[in-house]
């Protein structure tokens, strides 16, 4: 186990047994070997491709269907419109600030969460009294339900919640904010919740990540002489990249389908003003409580456009290397 | 993260999972049936309501269904509480949509009960009702489309502002305004007792849109305020007037500090929790608020006594009438082809008798006649009283020109209270959203 880590083994680690090597006089077993290779796939792959279909592409499908339409929900959908609920969407303002949030949120994520998670990661690598400890606590925000830690923030950062209170007892009134209510400052608040929220994650990932570069290689860095500083530059980081580039992967598409903590921890007006709106929150205002089903329908196919998109491109250029096989075709 | 693929899913799965049930909905015209046939074979009804919280509201609606089912064994009633924007918003559209909706569900009125009697989802109770609809009186109109009845309101009620009698004595207002000088002066002396005036849940939008539909009704003629609940037509002026109203009134600071973000009921931080624990002296808010207060209230009891309510006051020389209230109600409607027994139930859930225990639950105003010894609360009898003085009701202005142009409308409203509105923009956004 030098080369590749088990996190990564998306492709389902298939590299599939040299087929054709076998002597050429044996082919009506061989056919039997591949009907029953065959059957076999498909006994164990069909009911996960039932709910796939039935659950994800036949649902984008209809969402695609209905977004082409000036629909209220109210009888069966039949005013065609063609694109036209695209075109309102890029005209509407608040679409257009909630993408503007989404991006925040993206980049947001990937540059404070990495390199605290990278840090902390390091540290609790390290033999240390309490480490058991430490691994939790930094993991309890991320197994806390998203309503849970949204409530929690809202009485937290509330006007009259406990950070201003003991912002306050400590003489630091004059930096007193209205976390939620300021239009400018709450999708950072926000951000800050979900990086509260999220980092545990990423730490809990890049700690497995980190347990698989062999120790070997340290020993073998250390008997040359390399200081903990450069073991971790040359040695730990470079072998860590594929779980890095996974998490970061996985950390962009959550972030561009941001939901329920944006809807319970900022209220209605604020979202609606765009300050805190992001592409799923601005889907559930708009298809659901303005009753625009059609359009609500668009705005669903858009974020699915987006997050494809960007997960193919993605995948494309930098977990190129770390699936090879899987999309990129196949592997020399 | 990743997890939360279904936040996207959401919308299209439901509205797939109705369509895939829809299909064909037969219809037949509605029909009073004969007397014999009424509790000959056993039905039973599914009942959606919104009383899903714990509580008087709660309790009571399962003791209808049992009451009913003792005075008519044949019948079965399966209750299902579902909070309210998840009933109206997703669970009702996509059941209605499906050929298996409820029997007996909510129904607000106005623009959105036109809506589902244009889908022909709705069983046409005229006839069956009749004796019910005279009983009630006008408030039975909101659920009337083209002067067929389709649904029955048990609730009814004109908003007013409810305020704290102590706070008012300590700053000296000697009776509550009747004009918006008088509130305005009292705003100042409020403030002047280091109290917030007024409060306001403009977090959950529709608090504070309720601020513009009470310029608009003291601006616009009741005429003008008809023919835009049926037309969508908001050419006139008046609708321009009240947003320039509200900002007058908003430059003015009636309002708690970061308004934009507080919720309107629920928690002790929102606009009834501050008014409930005596941090403000003022809200405007319906009929259904003395349990709402109650539900926040650190002292009950402290509550009770200080509690007042008056109507919204009226604007000097303003077309509008001055003796014209804003309110609403919660109705109950049958689905197309719901069993003839779930009018029978309508009409009880609505009899003087069932009315008056309503009433006694104290969670909002009864609306048939015989009802009204039920209602305690003085405050809920003053609303009771004004609500008879009314000359017009108008429908909350969101449920009567419906949920697209409502929600524009609100969240324009929100946009004057946030600071980066205009009155213009108001009407734009409701011009835009009936085109929608």
């Amino acid at each position: 186990m030098t080369s590749t880590n088990p996190t990564l083994d998306l492709a389902g680690g298939a590299t599939a047994p040299p087929a054709g090597r076998r002597p050429a006089k044996r082919s009506s077993y061989r056919a039997a070997e591949t009907r029953r290779k065959w059957y076999e796939i498909i006994g164990l792959t069909t009911p996960a491709v039932i709910v796939y279909v039935m659950f994800v592409l036949v649902p984008i499908g209809f969402a695609f269907y209905y977004s082409l339409f000036r629909w209220r929900g109210v009888g069966p959908p039949t005013d065609y419109v063609g694109f036209d609920n695209y075109v309102l969407a890029f005209q509407d303002p608040i679409f257009l600030d909630a993408l503007r949030n989404n991006a925040i949120i993206v980049f947001g994520s990937l540059l404070i969460q990495g390199p605290i998670a990278l840090g902390v990661a390091l540290l609790l690598n390290r033999s240390f009294r309490g480490r058991t400890l430490f691994r939790l606590l930094a993991f309890v925000p991320y197994v806390l339900a998203e309503v849970t830690v949204g409530i929690m923030w809202k009485l937290l950062l509330s006007d009259a919640g406990t950070l201003n209170a003991l912002m306050e007892a400590v003489g630091l009134g004059g930096l007193v904010q209205a976390w939620l209510a300021d239009l400018d400052i709450v999708i950072w608040t926000l951000l800050f919740v979900l990086t509260w929220k999220y980092v545990g994650f990423a730490i809990i990932l890049l700690l497995a990540g980190l347990s698989n570069v062999p120790q070997e290689l340290n020993e073998a860095a250390a008997i040359d002489g390399a200081s903990w500083w450069q073991t971790q530059r040359h040695i730990t980081l470079p072998l860590l990249g594929p779980t890095i580039r996974i998490w970061m992967f996985l950390s962009m598409i959550g972030s561009l389908q941001v939901f329920d903590i944006i809807w319970v921890t900022s209220v209605p007006a604020v979202r609606s003003l765009g300050a805190s709106a992001t592409m799923a929150t601005y889907m559930v205002d708009n298809g659901f409580f303005a009753r625009l089903w059609g359009y609500g329908n668009a705005v669903a196919v858009i974020l699915f456009v987006i997050s494809f998109v960007a997960a193919l491109i993605f995948q494309r250029f930098l977990l190129r290397r770390d699936i090879q096989g899987a999309v990129t075709g196949r592997a020399k | 993260m990743a997890i939360k693929r279904r936040a996207s899913s959401v919308l299209a799965l439901s509205i797939t999972t109705a369509l895939l049930a829809a299909g064909c909905g037969g219809g037949g015209e509605s029909e009073a049936p004969s007397k014999d046939e009424l509790f000959k074979n056993p039905v039973t009804l599914t009942w959606w309501h919104n009383a899903s919280q714990d509580g008087p509201g709660k309790t009571y609606w399962e003791k209808v269904a049992k009451d009913f089912n003792t005075l008519h064994p044949t019948v079965t009633i399966e209750i299902e509480g579902i909070e309210t924007n998840q009933l109206q918003r997703t669970r009702l559209p996509a059941a209605l949509l499906s050929n298996d909706p409820p029997d007996i569900f909510q129904s607000w009125g106005g623009g959105e009960i036109r809506e589902q009697v244009e889908a022909d989802y709705l069983k046409d109770i005229t006839d069956q009702a009749k004796d019910e609809v005279a009983n009630i009186g006008g408030a039975a109109g909101i659920w009337q489309v083209d002067g067929k009845q389709y649904g029955l309101p048990f609730r009814m009620g004109i908003e007013g502002i409810w305020y704290n009698k102590e706070m008012f004595a300590k700053a000296g207002i000697a009776a509550p305004p009747t004009t918006f000088d008088e509130l305005n002066e009292a705003v100042t002396k409020l403030k002047a007792i280091n109290v917030v005036p007024i409060a306001v849940g403009a977090g959950d939008k529709w608090p504070a849109a309720h601020w513009w539909y009470n310029f608009a009704l003291r601006a616009c003629s009741v005429d003008t305020l008809k023919k835009a609940s049926l037309e969508l037509n908001f050419d006139d002026q008046c609708f321009v007037k009240a947003g320039q109203d509200l900002k007058a009134f908003i430059d003015t600071k009636p309002f708690q500090p970061n308004f934009i973000a507080t919720p309107g009921q629920n928690d002790p931080t929102s606009a009834n929790g501050l008014l409930a624990n005596g941090k403000a002296a003022m809200e405007l808010m319906g009929d259904w608020n003395k349990g709402t207060l109650d539900t926040v209230a650190a002292d009950k009891e402290a509550l009770s006594k200080f509690i007042g309510w008056f109507p919204v006051p009226a604007i000097a020389g303003s077309p509008g009438d001055p003796k014209a209230a804003l309110g609403g109600g919660d109705g109950f409607a049958c689905a197309k082809n719901a069993p003839a027994e779930c009018v029978e139930f309508l009409k009880y859930i609505v009899s003087p008798e069932v009315q008056k225990g309503y009433a006694e639950t104290g969670t909002g105003l009864p609306v048939a006649k015989g009802a009204e010894a039920g209602v305690a609360d003085p405050a809920l009898k003053s609303i009771l009283e004004a609500t008879t003085e009314a000359t017009y009701v108008q429908l909350w202005l969101d449920t009567a020109f419906g949920s697209t142009v409502g929600n524009a409308m609100n969240d324009a409203i929100v946009a004057i209270f946030a600071g980066n509105g205009t009155p213009e923009k108001v009407v734009e956004a409701m011009k835009a959203a009936a085109r929608k």
